[in-house]
């Protein structure tokens, strides 16, 4: 797949790789996608007290482009509130790293899990006791 | 170690020219341009000399007689023309066609045109080595059966068919057997009368000889098979094939079957101690990776492998210095991960994972050295970028994992 060189740059030097504790009230995580599809993204924010998102990270098993998307995605989250972040599109991802079209979904998973960890992080600061059994569930442990 | 890169290591999609093969061709790019049809002039008696010769070459590596070739323009057009071209010429006798699921499209996408035309294929199952028995194809044959075509080596994980029992099978049920030989034909010894092969494809482009040449061994006696041809023009190969004789091609395509001939005996065992040191390279220092396909009746160059936890494209990327191929969907037109690994019964996440290396001619040891030491490599960083790895290593079973 011939991309851009802004994608060759987030995927030889993905920003923000790694992981923050799941557990954490102030972290939310978001992972989206599935290993059938060749895609799964793992997105990490950290909220301070005024809801300004301090520190994101992501990791990522996919394609170049699904790798790219996320690590850029991380770049954006960081000083923004969560508001703004839950604004982000993934037309602007697309966008930015000029995503062929077979490459457009990469990006809407990347704002899929943009929007999960907002989602998961509010989850937690609302109702805690609910947040543990979706967290248990989203790593396999619940069995069904 | 001075490594030379980009390595090139996806020689079942296509091999350079051998240089030899190149100087055999020259004289008929430049001075010999004559057209093999032509009957009354030296330049034309100059083409169709060495096209007989390059017939001789091609009947001499498969065991025929050289009146039993047919050129085309390459496999796929082979491919059409025995399995189009015996449905049509003995449709009065039945119509139905036993292949299977791992052929390449070239077999596959005739078959399904044909179901359209009022044909009946049975697309056999392999098993997890990608392997068809002969008795599969005893147990599909009926009354209204014309032709079995099935490959002799898969190209996308090497596994080689039991062709000569396939051929007994065919011989003592009456029906006519087609072999894609492509991946085979110059790797492994293949002889049209040891198998029992009826009509067999084979390749320029695969065999270290030009590209946009190919031909088909028509069996001429026990049985006398003829076909419908698909090309109507001229009448040159017998009737079965219209159209000039693309003629520095067959000449090339003579000699690189020459070649791989006569350098099987060495180059077969030197290649297969390259494909298992690269393999042994690779699973000694990494975790959690499976062979795909038969673990030995495989292509002695062919190595495909799953590296859980990573996608094939993102680990193309990461070793861009080594050319291969994968079968995940990202590298795919249809984005859908590799048919072949599936009814291999590779999962969907394992076939996104897997890569191809396929050896050549020229692949030596340094190359394999440096392409272990970058595939580590790749899987390694790869493999800290995964999600999936972090939650294996966490002990969660990504198969009870609810998906969003």
């Amino acid at each position: 797949m011939p991309y851009n060189e802004k994608v060759l740059d987030h995927f030889n030097n993905p920003r923000n790789m790694g992981s923050m504790d799941k557990a954490a009230r102030d972290v939310g995580t978001g992972i989206v996608g599935a290993p059938e599809c060749g895609d799964v993204m793992k997105l990490q924010i950290k909220v301070d007290d005024s809801g300004v998102i301090t520190e994101a990270k992501f990791k990522t098993f996919g394609c170049g482009a699904a790798i790219a998307a996320s690590s850029l995605a991380t770049e954006w989250l960081k000083g923004k509130t969560l508001d703004q972040a839950g604004e982000l599109k993934n037309t602007e991802l697309a966008h930015e790293l000029a995503l062929p079209p077979v490459k457009i979904h990469c990006s809407v998973l990347a704002e899929d899990a943009v929007k999960a960890a907002i989602e998961d992080w509010k989850r937690k600061n609302a109702a805690p006791a609910e947040t543990a059994l979706a967290t248990e569930e989203m790593q396999g442990k619940t069995k069904t | 170690m001075a490594v030379k890169t980009p390595i090139y290591m996806d020689n079942n999609a296509t091999t350079p020219l051998d240089p030899r093969v190149l100087e055999a061709m020259m004289p008929y790019l430049t001075t010999h341009f004559g057209n093999a049809a032509s009957k009354n002039h030296s330049f034309g008696w100059a083409a169709e000399a060495a096209v007989e010769k390059a017939r001789q070459q091609i009947g001499q590596a498969m065991g025929a007689s050289p009146k039993e070739i047919v050129f085309t323009s390459g496999a796929t057009e082979s491919d059409n023309l025995a399995i189009k071209g015996a449905a049509e010429m003995y449709r009065e006798k039945g119509n139905h066609i036993i292949t299977a699921t791992t052929e390449h499209k070239a077999v596959l996408d005739t078959c399904h045109y044909l179901e359209t035309q009022g044909y009946d294929v049975t697309f056999l199952t392999v098993d997890h080595t990608g392997m068809v028995s002969p008795e599969q194809v005893e147990a599909a044959i009926t009354d209204k059966t014309i032709l079995i075509s099935l490959m002799a080596a898969n190209n996308e994980v090497g596994t080689i068919h039991p062709v000569a029992e396939i051929g007994k099978v065919a011989k003592k049920r009456g029906v006519l057997f087609h072999c894609d030989g492509v991946q085979a034909f110059g790797k492994i010894p293949l002889n049209v009368d040891e198998t029992g092969i009826d009509l067999l494809s084979i390749s320029g482009h695969k065999i270290y000889g030009p590209k946009g040449v190919g031909a088909l061994f028509v069996r001429r006696r026990g049985p006398r098979v003829s076909l419908s041809a698909q090309m109507h023009g001229g009448g040159h190969e017998r009737g079965m094939r219209s159209g000039t004789l693309n003629v520095p091609g067959i000449v090339g395509l003579g000699a690189a079957a020459e070649l791989a001939m006569q350098e099987m005996p060495t180059e077969g065992p030197r290649i297969t101690a390259l494909r298992d040191r690269l393999q042994q390279g690779i699973v000694s220092q990494l975790d959690q990776v499976n062979l795909n396909g038969h673990p030995t009746q495989r292509l002695p160059n062919t190595l495909n492998l799953s590296f859980a936890y990573v996608e094939g494209e993102s680990l193309m990327m990461r070793m861009k210095d080594i050319a291969v191929s994968s079968g995940s969907a990202c590298t795919s037109a249809s984005l859908e991960p590799s048919y072949v690994l599936k009814a291999l019964g590779v999962g969907d996440d394992m076939a996104h994972s897997s890569l191809r290396f396929s050896l050549g001619r020229f692949t030596t040891q340094e190359e394999i050295d440096f392409a272990i030491e970058r595939v580590v490599r790749a899987v390694r960083e790869l493999r800290e970028l995964s999600p999936l790895y972090e939650m294996a290593r966490e002990g969660i079973d990504l198969k009870q994992v609810k998906w969003k």
